[in-house]
């Protein structure tokens, strides 16, 4: 199956999230071999060169490292994909929170849903 | 933006008309090695004629055109493998007897490699043309001209008239298929459907170049997919 892909932002860096997505899950895990580019670039149905770009950008990230003739791999660093989960956390909280005050809730409210959501505590 | 050793072609100051008609008017263009590149542009801008002036079918009224910092010859048609916007396979042969026609034709031809993808398609090699539904005879041709190792690509509308699984086997052909010193181009109207294949985009209209830019620039500046400012551009 393609990746999916929305219409506004570069594909390269959607191509990122969803990689991000995958070490965070835990479904690349730390050290792990990443696929070929032509394999990704299969797989998510984008141009070589997009994904090359992408992982590239991951790289600079220091969340992944190539080695010279065996591939790519996932960081050894816990802290660097603990972090990246902590700032990606951040970043759904605060659309979260920016889409919630539209509805015109107020912090306290917000708790208050969050709490009581499907009736489970946190 | 390029630089002269990567080019695979060049267009300079390139007219064509037929009688008064003007289908390009000084075109100016110039593309990389290693890219794929959608050619977009609305019915009668010129799209075709750009690509047969290519392949040498045509030629200029005036200005220049170079494969490979070539002019367009012998020496150009060899690395240059096109796929017409109509089929030309002769209804009477078998997919075999096309098959040993372009390994005649071609020397960079790999029949290996042609007959995987039309098993992965489903098609029987031993099959006559005639008896090949309109899809499946593109989806041959497509193979043929994809099998060649050629340096430049150019498909004029390839993926029109197939359904949408064989659309997505076709694109994934073309994504594994072509190697990095080689480029693709693509004419066609169907850009949501290869948008993300795409490295830049080529847009022309009455024959002159409208466009050129990376689709990773046109997100990023005019944060829209290429398809909506295809209607941007081109609002009727």
């Amino acid at each position: 199956m393609a990746w999916e892909f929305t219409n506004d932002r570069p594909v390269y860096l959607q191509i990122m999230d969803v990689i991000q997505k995958r070490i965070i899950s835990g479904q690349y895990k730390a050290g792990d071999k990443l696929p070929a580019v032509r394999e990704l670039a299969e797989e998510a149905q984008v141009n070589p060169n997009t994904m090359q770009k992408a992982l590239s950008e991951l790289e600079r990230e220091q969340l992944i490292f190539a080695q010279r003739t065996s591939g790519r791999f996932v960081t050894y660093d816990d802290k660097r994909i603990l972090q990246l989960r902590e700032s990606r956390a951040e970043n759904v909280v605060c659309e979260f929170m920016e889409q919630m005050t539209e509805l015109g809730y107020g912090l306290e409210e917000i708790v208050y849903k969050v709490n009581n959501f499907g009736g489970e505590e946190e | 933006m390029t630089n002269m050793e990567n080019n695979i072609l060049a267009c300079r100051n390139l007219w064509k008309s037929y009688g008064k008609k003007e289908a390009l008017k000084g075109l100016n263009l110039s593309i990389d090695r290693g890219r794929i590149v959608g050619l977009l542009g609305p019915n009668g801008s010129g799209k075709t004629t750009l690509i047969k002036l290519i392949c040498g079918l045509l030629t200029p009224t005036d200005g220049g055109i170079f494969v490979d910092k070539k002019e367009i010859g012998v020496e150009t048609k060899k690395v240059v493998s096109y796929l017409p916007e109509r089929t030309y396979i002769p209804e009477w042969m078998k997919v075999t007897d096309i098959l040993d026609m372009f390994e005649d034709f071609y020397a960079d031809f790999k029949r290996e490699r042609a007959l995987q993808m039309l098993e992965s398609l489903n098609i029987n090699p031993a099959d006559k043309i005639k008896t090949l539904s309109k899809g499946t005879k593109e989806k041959v041709q497509l193979i043929l001209v994809m099998s060649r190792d050629a340096d430049l690509y150019l498909l004029d509308e390839p993926i029109a008239g197939v359904d949408p699984a064989a659309r997505d086997y076709i694109l994934k052909t073309i994504i594994t298929n072509y190697n990095e010193n080689a480029t693709v181009i693509i004419s066609t109207h169907l850009i949501t459907d290869i948008e993300t294949v795409l490295d830049e985009v080529v847009m022309i209209k009455n024959g002159e170049l409208v466009m050129h830019k990376t689709v990773d620039e046109i997100r990023e500046e005019n944060g829209m997919s290429v398809d909506q400012l295809f209607r941007e551009v081109f609002r009727c």
